[in-house]
């Protein structure tokens, strides 16, 4: 290779370097995604004139826009109505405080009709409430089983019978031994907030605990021999060696979780009409007005958008606390 | 070697493994005495019981008759008075070199050290197998001679009464490997530790070791002869490359390993021969 070459090949290279990252080249990998929403749009526009339901047409997505602009409209006038019922209460008291310096004032909470946001908040507080029940069983008992092999053999036959069962099944129960058991006076949660948790920790736990054990079976032995070597204490052991070994796994199981969390807890709401989403789209349906289908469809697209937050903000706490970053993509 | 008393014993040692359908002898009445501050190599065909012999001495595996001893005391489990040096450095990939040092000297000397203590003594073993430089690199951030450095760091902080090396220096090319061989020639002048190496380089054993350990073919393997190697420290590569008595070694070693355990091995397929005949020597390539 002559000089000449040399630099030709290398401002080639520079050439090509810069050419991955050109304006068209952004734009082409923005724009087949908006391309494919655009598209979806509209099929479903077209779509949904030509199905007829007892509530009228389906909504199309200029209809679903609208309702979602209602229920913030709502949610807005909701909060107005609280503040100003503060407000008022507040403007009362000052006027009994100027009278009598000494009288006892309180205010009272606004208590206005339940809006979406509510039902959204309600939803996201239960599944995270669920989710880390969830994991914190699971990870470590997974832990546990995946160091003893005696006990694994004897733990595999319940998981694979549980693992597989549908949260409608375990509702009734948890609702019962939840009604029989969660008996404080005054309680800080309500039942149907522990009922709902409990039904979401215990069908989404599964896949943290068996990905837990899998990841704890396959720590090297050649890790397990330096540990033995150095003679550590069983926590150090766990703590030092085994947890940071199956980190990956445990997160890929967590992500899991968090996936079933999200979609059980959302039909358990509906069957048990505890608050949240569910009950929201149960209520739309009972309600059966004109509007009913297109807050239904406003319903199941935060649903889906809410899903796609909790798994990427999974991912982004496992590319922050788990050493093996190649682990830790999509 | 500066006493007789044997330090460490490996007495009437058999092995067996549970298979399907039965057992495998792997090894078979093996005896070796080892002094203090000698440097032992176990060379042998591969799959001939190495690793399963340096395993029964660090504890990892027991042996199915007889034992070792070390100072007179029954070995049963794994310790870390006799460090080993893994094969394929073993070293947790979420630490760096320094914190993966550390979990050994913290474990070692938990009690005799202060934390300055021990912070001064890790810095001083990655020095010494020269990694001073490197000590906040993670293992994937290293190349593989820096990551085997580490693994021996890690293994000479231990201050082992014995130090177990399993083909220390197999995975690494011919420079690097040099350079290792010299450190540890070096280290092992200085801090006049035992050493058992299992290698399969017969030029690294003759270098290396004050006796050669050669072991017969399995199953049923033992220690077929052994070669005392009576060559001066401090030993020179270029110097002895000339030097009759290193060549005699080295000769009486592939003797043992071409003529007397002679491994069938089946004929390489076309492709493979080329890459026998590309430079490398073809004699250690059966070895390996
Ligand atoms: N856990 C085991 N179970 C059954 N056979 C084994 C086991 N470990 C080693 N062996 C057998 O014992 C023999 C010696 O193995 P090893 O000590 O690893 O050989 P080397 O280190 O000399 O290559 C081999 O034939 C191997 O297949
Ligand atoms: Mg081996």
């Amino acid at each position: 290779m002559t000089q000449a070459t040399i630099v030709a090949s290398a401002t080639d290279f520079v050439r090509q370097k810069a050419a991955l990252f050109s304006p068209g080249d952004v734009l082409r990998a923005l724009g087949m995604p908006i391309v494919g929403i655009l598209a979806f749009l509209f099929l479903w526009h077209i779509a949904a004139q030509n199905v007829a339901t007892s509530l009228g047409t389906l909504p199309g997505p200029a209809d679903v826009a609208h309702q979602a602009g209602n229920l913030w409209a709502d949610y807005q006038e909701q909060q107005q109505r609280a503040a100003e019922f503060i407000a008022m209460q507040e403007e009362r008291n000052a006027q009994i405080l100027a009278n009598n310096p000494d009288a006892e004032v309180r205010i009272r909470s606004f208590s206005g009709s339940v809006t979406f946001i509510d039902q959204i908040l309600t939803s996201l507080g239960t599944v995270m409430a669920g989710f880390l029940l969830a994991s914190l069983i699971a990870v470590p008992l997974g832990i546990l089983v995946g160091l003893n092999r005696h006990l694994h053999q004897a733990v595999n036959p319940v998981i694979q019978v549980f693992k597989p069962v549908s949260p409608l099944a375990w509702l009734p129960i948890v609702t019962l031994v939840v009604s029989a058991t969660y008996t404080v006076d005054d309680p800080m949660f309500s039942k149907a907030f522990i009922t709902s948790m409990v039904t979401v920790s215990l069908c989404s736990l599964w896949p943290t605990l068996v990905n837990t054990i899998m990841g704890v079976n396959s720590v090297s032995q050649d890790l397990r021999n330096v540990s033995q070597v150095l003679r550590l204490p069983f926590l150090t052991h766990v703590w030092k060696v085994v947890l940071p070994s199956s980190i990956p796994m445990i997160f890929t199981g967590m992500r899991m979780s968090l996936g079933i969390a999200w979609m059980v807890l959302i039909a358990a709401e509906m069957l048990a009409q505890s608050p949240g989403l569910g009950k929201f789209v149960w209520d739309e349906f009972q309600n059966g007005s004109s509007e009913s289908l297109g807050r239904i469809m406003v319903a199941v697209i935060v649903i889906g958008m809410i899903g796609l937050l909790l798994d990427r903000g999974m991912l982004f706490l496992q590319r922050l606390l788990s050493w093996d970053k190649s682990t830790a993509t999509h | 070697m500066s006493s007789n008393k044997p330090h460490l014993e490996l007495s009437s040692v058999s092995m067996q493994f549970p298979v399907k359908g039965g057992v495998f002898s792997a090894l078979e009445d093996v005896n070796l005495k080892v002094t203090k501050g000698e440097f032992v190599s176990l060379i042998g065909h591969s799959g001939c019981g190495k690793s399963t012999v340096l395993n029964i001495i660090a504890g990892l595996l027991q042996a199915s008759r007889g034992g070792c001893l070390l100072d007179g005391r029954e070995v049963t489990e794994p310790g870390p008075e006799r460090a080993v040096v893994f094969q394929n450095h073993s070293l947790m990939p979420w630490l760096t070199a320094f914190d993966n040092v550390e979990l050994a000297v913290r474990q070692v000397f938990r009690k005799s050290m202060t934390k300055q203590e021990r912070r001064e003594w890790i810095a001083h073993n990655l020095e010494l197998v020269h990694m001073g430089h490197a000590m906040d690199k993670r293992p994937d951030e290293l190349s593989g001679g820096m990551r085997q450095r580490v693994g021996i760091a890690r293994a000479l902080a231990m201050q082992p009464k014995v130090l177990l090396m399993d083909e220390p220096f197999g995975a690494l090319d011919a420079l690097t490997r040099a350079h290792l061989q010299d450190s540890l020639m070096e280290i092992q002048r200085e801090l006049n530790s035992t050493v058992v190496m299992i290698t399969h380089d017969v030029d690294e054993a003759v270098l290396l070791s004050d006796r050669i350990v050669m072991m017969s073919n399995g199953p049923s393997a033992t220690i077929g002869e052994v070669l005392p190697v009576p060559l001066e420290r401090p030993r020179d590569r270029v110097a002895l490359a000339e030097c009759p008595d290193y060549n005699h070694c080295r000769q009486s070693v592939l003797r043992f390993l071409y003529e007397k355990q002679q491994k069938i091995t089946p004929m390489p397929r076309q492709g493979e021969g080329q890459e026998a005949a590309s430079g490398v020597d073809k004699r250690q390539k059966v070895l390996a």
